[in-house]
């Protein structure tokens, strides 16, 4: 088992034939991940990558039977892509595009809501299964399946907790990504709850960022709902009140969302929490005995 | 984006939102000639910085004549104003604002935002106008009240009578307020904004609403579609070298500390001057080159750190991914030479090949440290800054 994407998951790619697209494209390929087609509007009835290319996400789907999407649109056209992608009856939606407006996604998630499509990202490196599936950026040399649930906010962070989890033999059951916009799709404890149901999740890292208020929302459902051990990390110790960090979610206002906080509420739950990236790794070995 | 009040307020009067009687001026002449044109013996002139808190900081003045109000303007303008929330930062003062006094009865507070948990548009209103919210929040949290609006059924009347009974307006005040929300929410969303902020919104002795001051931010990411807003930014109000970062596509934030900080990724950027403090160090910024991490940006990115004075070491943490270590590491030394860096520089590679860009930063002839993991690294960047 695993969550989200595994050996059945048929992928299409929109944005396919643009160069990030592309890039990153071959490079699922390469892992194997089953990339049935993609989508660029006015090249249907091409081949891209050896794959059939289609207009539209509806004509996707109907020919391929695709059950997921990675989207490499630029940002200006990437809530239309989203939207497309659902309307298309796609039930995993991963969105790798960054800066989209704050805007675009606050629609997207209020028409999402009334659909069966789950979305990961936007502004996200994607989520991966290893061994079975890779959809979006992520170095996949550094994966190794095993027993460990990642969720992170922040991509690279994601890289140095599945390296380090990769070093010390314990593995990876699935890496996701949910970006680090304001509003996006599945949230921290929507994940974790997932790990929490995956037989072949044995521990959880989380790591979050500053800014809003979703690592509390986390605590509250691991402190009631949760049995599997989760070590957490929060960027942002050092950050600056009201300087947006990069991510256009990451921003401590008005005094809200900061890494202390955080900590604070992870530590109430009963979480395990690191203050170094470097010990992330360790500390899971450590809770897991 | 940030925009001055000026700006502000013209865009308010697009929707309707009343924002009294004034102008911009950019002399102490074209001050008296504003005076002049809006008439009245009484004018308020105010700096127009990015920032709030100008009031208690002499930024707004009342002026009895014309002769006062171009001693008043002349003084501001070419000066700069430091407030309690300008960040220590002394602005400088390229133009004011010169309005008509409104006749003030009561001052209220009104905000729009995105609401990040609830994922709506908010607003946030509180009877308690001309205070630090943030103060109003922690002192006397049932003085303020928030609504949401639904983003298919748009802002609705009740809404507004609601929040207008709530803030203590009359009949005929809640109508007029109304109006002022609806216009608000239309603009919000028009204008991909992603603050706008009133305080104080003011109840006037005719019993009409006045937005006495007017703050407004809009979504970065959105100024694509508005090329007239981006047109707006004001750089003079900016930190320099952050703007300059941002022509480059990187994101940097000046800080206090003296150890110089590049890195991959933003995540990864704050993790590591998280790591810098934990090890005893002060960060001087945050900087993330991005993915790539190319010659070019990563000399960009040793440009703007060296620009810092005090910067007494720099680290690297360069999480390879799908880019190669090596090529990193030779990006890294080319950089190192263009520049002409002088402090120490200690380096963290992980990734494809991290050995070989580990080797050839260790041959080279620059003071480059190759680190072997993320904890020595911080360690010995911090020893080095030490010196």
């Amino acid at each position: 088992m695993s969550i989200l994407v595994n050996n059945d998951t048929k992928l299409i790619v929109q944005g396919f034939t643009g160069s990030q697209g592309t890039f990153h494209s071959k490079q699922c390929i390469e892992y194997g991940t089953d990339i049935v087609g993609g989508v660029t509007p006015g090249r249907g009835g091409e081949t891209h990558l050896d794959r059939p290319v289609f207009n539209t996400c509806e004509e996707a789907v109907r020919e391929t039977g695709a059950n997921a999407t990675m989207i490499y649109v630029p940002a200006p056209f990437a809530a239309d892509a989203i939207l497309e992608a659902a309307d298309a009856g796609i039930k995993t939606i991963i969105c790798i595009t960054e800066h989209i407006p704050v805007l675009d996604m606050l629609r997207v998630r209020a028409a999402l809501d009334d659909s069966d499509s789950v979305l990961i990202g936007p502004n996200c490196p994607g989520v991966i299964t290893p061994g079975e599936c890779k959809i979006g950026i992520m170095p996949a040399h550094i994966h190794q399946k095993g027993k460990i649930g990642i969720v992170s906010r922040s991509g690279t962070l994601t890289y140095e907790a599945v390296f380090q989890t990769t070093h010390n033999g314990l593995g990876q059951s699935t890496c996701v990504g949910i970006g680090g916009d304001p509003i996006h799709g599945l949230d921290f404890d929507e994940v974790l709850e997932m790990f929490e149901n995956d037989p072949q999740t044995e521990g959880v890292v989380m790591v979050g960022e500053i800014g809003g208020t979703a690592e509390e929302a986390a605590a509250e459902y691991i402190k009631h709902n949760m049995k599997k051990p989760v070590v957490a990390y929060i960027a942002g110790v050092t950050a600056p009140p009201g300087k947006r960090m990069g991510h256009a979610g990451a921003i401590i206002s008005g005094g809200k969302g900061t890494a202390d906080d955080k900590f604070a509420a992870l530590e109430a739950a009963g979480v395990a929490t690191v203050r170094s990236t470097a010990e992330i790794g360790t500390k899971m070995q450590e809770v897991l005995g | 984006m940030n925009v001055h009040e000026y700006q502000a307020k013209e865009i308010f009067a697009r929707f309707n939102v009343p924002a009294g009687e004034g102008k911009v001026a950019r002399s102490a002449d074209d001050a008296v000639s504003v005076a002049r044109e809006l008439g009245g013996e009484r004018w308020v002139v105010k700096a127009q910085v990015h920032a709030g808190g100008r009031g208690k900081a002499g930024g707004v003045k009342i002026c009895d004549s014309v002769d006062d109000v171009k001693k008043v303007a002349s003084e501001m303008i070419g000066s700069t104003l430091t407030t309690h929330q300008s960040g220590g930062v002394a602005l400088p003062i390229n133009a004011v604002y010169v309005e008509k006094p409104a006749d003030i009865k009561t001052e209220l507070y009104l905000s729009v935002l995105v609401d990040r948990a609830t994922r709506r548009v908010t607003f946030i209103a509180s009877p308690e106008g001309g205070m630090d919210i943030e103060e109003v929040a922690e002192a006397t949290p049932e003085k303020i009240t928030q609504m949401a609006i639904h983003p298919a059924a748009g802002f609705q009347a009740y809404q507004g009578r609601q929040l207008g009974f709530f803030l203590g307006l009359d009949k005929k005040q809640v109508g007029e307020f109304v109006k002022v929300m609806k216009g608000l929410y239309d603009m919000f969303m028009q204008t991909d904004a992603s603050l706008v902020e009133i305080n104080p919104l003011v109840t006037t002795g005719d019993g009409g609403l006045v937005a006495l001051d007017g703050k407004l931010n809009f979504d970065d990411n959105a100024l694509f579609r508005h090329k007239e807003f981006a047109e707006m930014r004001d750089i003079s109000q900016e930190n320099e070298r952050e703007a300059q970062a941002a022509e480059h596509d990187l994101n940097y934030i000046q800080l206090e500390g003296n150890i110089g900080c590049m890195v991959n990724g933003a995540g990864l950027a704050m993790g590591t001057m998280d790591l810098v403090k934990l090890h005893g160090g002060e960060p001087a910024n945050f900087l993330d080159v991005g993915g790539g991490a190319t010659t070019e940006r990563v000399t960009e990115a040793f440009k703007l750190i060296t620009a810092g004075e005090g910067v007494k070491a720099i680290l690297v943490n360069i999480f390879g991914g799908i880019v190669r270590c090596d090529l990193i590491a030779e990006g890294i030394i080319t950089a190192a030479k263009d520049v002409g860096i002088s402090v120490p520089v200690v380096v963290r590679l992980e990734g494809t090949n991290a050995e070989e860009g580990r080797k050839l930063l260790d041959e080279s002839e620059y003071d480059l440290i190759a680190a072997q993991d993320l904890t020595d690294a911080a360690k010995k960047v911090v020893a080095e800054a030490r010196g």
